[in-house]
């Protein structure tokens, strides 16, 4: 098991004694073009969540691989690149320039823009023509029955999934009852993503068999183990990292201890082979 | 990178309708005026990002007006509770001017006193728009005080170096009369490490983070803010 950043939730520029705690640094998502992102304000904070509609800000593929990707390969760390798009050619060119990095995340589902005109599995497949790096598929929860599409993805050629991303919803100022995020709406994350979180992972793991890097809600160690037994191979930090940065190590630190005294996490030899059967 | 530790609420005092919180400094560094510090607020998933108000030996001192979940949270803590307090993170003020003069408009005054210090106490303006917000200048010996409607911006602020925090609109009516002035600005944050990108605000001309680049800025360089932060 894995521990990673889930994309757009880290600046390891910025950041590298963060980053350094991870296994591997997945990126910002990459578009072809340079995207200031959406007008602020772009964050709320909820009940138990938050939300965002950065909006995919990112200088764009050509200064990404200039600039920020020779910067990011100085720090040492496994390199995971979100890329993101509006079409299936927009993610398979960018995939097409990508070489000597750990993973490809498709960026299927980022609710903040408009959703690519191709469907999740024929831009897998463009991107599956174009490259032999490891691809793996970010999947929403929002769709009604995610195991036909984690089963698509499967078969367009994703070498894993990655699951969740943000759910779209709404926060209103409680005093003029107008949305608070310039957008109107955001996607959803913190702990009230984690329920939703673990079924996905459960559900796609039943599907698919596919190694899943499971995110939505992981704050702890028992997070964590949650997300492996419901059939995760790597776990993701997202929300819970703006608050605390010494978080990965936290987890760690838990995890060791944890592990002394938990049967299951005794148990567990391999991804897939301690998820439970509901 | 800074530090993030718990440390213990030593009281928080009430200041007009501010509230000081007092925290056991610990082995953190105060850093330097205009700088600020993510507080845990108590029950809610996000720190608040606050400037450091004042910096007694051992002490590091927050002024907070709670006005949303986050902010009331942490003005009802207690002598005893700690909470969590990441910093000090941002750019603060650039200390090497000739003839300082501090504007500070309502809870944007809380930076100002632990800059007044180090700047050997300055002459300073601050606005407020009640005498019971006004009490705050207490933190400001020697302060001139104005409440609204009298703007802060009426007074004379030709030929000084400002260093000013305030409401937007304060800020930049101060922006249009002194270019070189520096400006401490807000935004929502969710971080305050430059991970989350939640507080972009538009710098030359482009959207980016003010808790990297800022949270002073030179008023020449900041075009627009252009967003009403929600009571946090």
């Amino acid at each position: 098991m894995q521990l990673l950043n889930a994309s757009g939730c880290l600046d390891a520029l910025v950041a590298p004694e963060v980053a350094g705690q991870l296994d591997a640094f997945v990126t910002k998502t990459i578009t072809p073009l340079p995207r200031e992102g959406n007008a602020p304000p772009r964050i709320a904070e909820t009940a138990h969540g938050m939300l965002n509609a950065i909006g995919l800000a990112n200088p764009g593929r050509e200064r990404f691989l200039a600039e920020q990707l020779p910067r990011l390969r100085g720090l040492g760390l496994p390199l995971w690149i979100s890329v993101g798009g509006f079409c299936a050619d927009d993610y398979a060119e960018t995939c097409a320039a990508l070489t000597d990095v750990e993973a490809i995340e498709l960026n299927l589902s980022c609710p903040n823009v408009d959703e690519a005109a191709d469907s999740a599995a024929e831009i897998v497949a463009a991107c599956r023509r174009v490259t032999t790096l490891p691809l793996y598929a970010k999947l929403s929860a929002a769709h009604p029955d995610l195991a036909p599409v984690a089963r698509a993805v499967a078969d367009a050629g994703a070498d894993g999934l990655s699951l969740i991303n943000t759910l779209r919803g709404m926060h209103l100022d409680s005093h003029t009852r107008r949305p608070v995020l310039a957008r109107g709406s955001g996607g959803l994350s913190g702990p009230s993503l984690k329920p939703v979180a673990l079924h996905a992972v459960y559900t796609c793991y039943a599907a698919t068999q596919l190694p899943i890097v499971g995110m939505g809600g992981v704050s702890s160690a028992q997070d964590v183990l949650d997300m492996v037994a419901c059939g995760a191979h790597h776990v993701a930090l997202g929300t819970a990292l703006f608050a605390d940065p010494e978080l990965p190590q936290r987890i760690r630190d838990e995890l060791a201890v944890v592990q002394v005294d938990d049967r299951f996490a005794c148990a567990h030899a391999g991804a897939g082979s301690h998820v439970f059967v509901a | 990178m800074p530090r993030r530790e718990e440390r213990n609420v030593l009281g928080v005092e009430r200041i007009g309708e501010y509230a000081l919180v007092r925290l056991d400094r610990g082995t953190l560094d105060p850093g330097a005026p205009g700088q600020f510090f993510m507080l845990e607020a108590p029950g809610r998933l996000l720190p608040r990002p606050l400037s450091l108000c004042l910096a007694p030996p051992g002490e590091l001192q927050f002024l907070v007006d709670p006005v949303g979940p986050g902010t009331l949270a942490l003005a009802e803590l207690e002598r005893s509770d700690a909470i969590h307090v990441f910093g000090p993170l941002g750019n603060g003020y650039d200390l090497d001017v000739q003839r300082p003069l501090l504007v500070g408009g309502g809870i944007g005054i809380a930076p100002l006193p632990y800059l007044a210090e180090v700047l050997r106490f300055p002459p300073a303006v601050l606005g407020f728009r009640s005498e019971a917000h006004a009490a705050a200048a207490v933190l400001m010996p020697g302060a001139e005080v104005v409440i609204d409607p009298v703007l802060v911006t009426h007074c004379n602020v030709q030929g000084f170096d400002v260093l000013a925090c305030g409401p937007e609109p304060m800020l930049r009516a101060i922006a249009a009369l002194c270019p070189g002035a520096q400006l401490a600005w807000e935004a929502p944050m969710a971080c305050g490490y430059g991970a989350c990108y939640g507080c972009a605000v538009e710098i030359g001309g482009e959207l980016k983070r003010l808790c990297v680049e800022g949270p002073v800025l030179e008023a020449s360089t900041l075009h627009a803010v252009t967003c009403e932060v929600e009571a946090a």
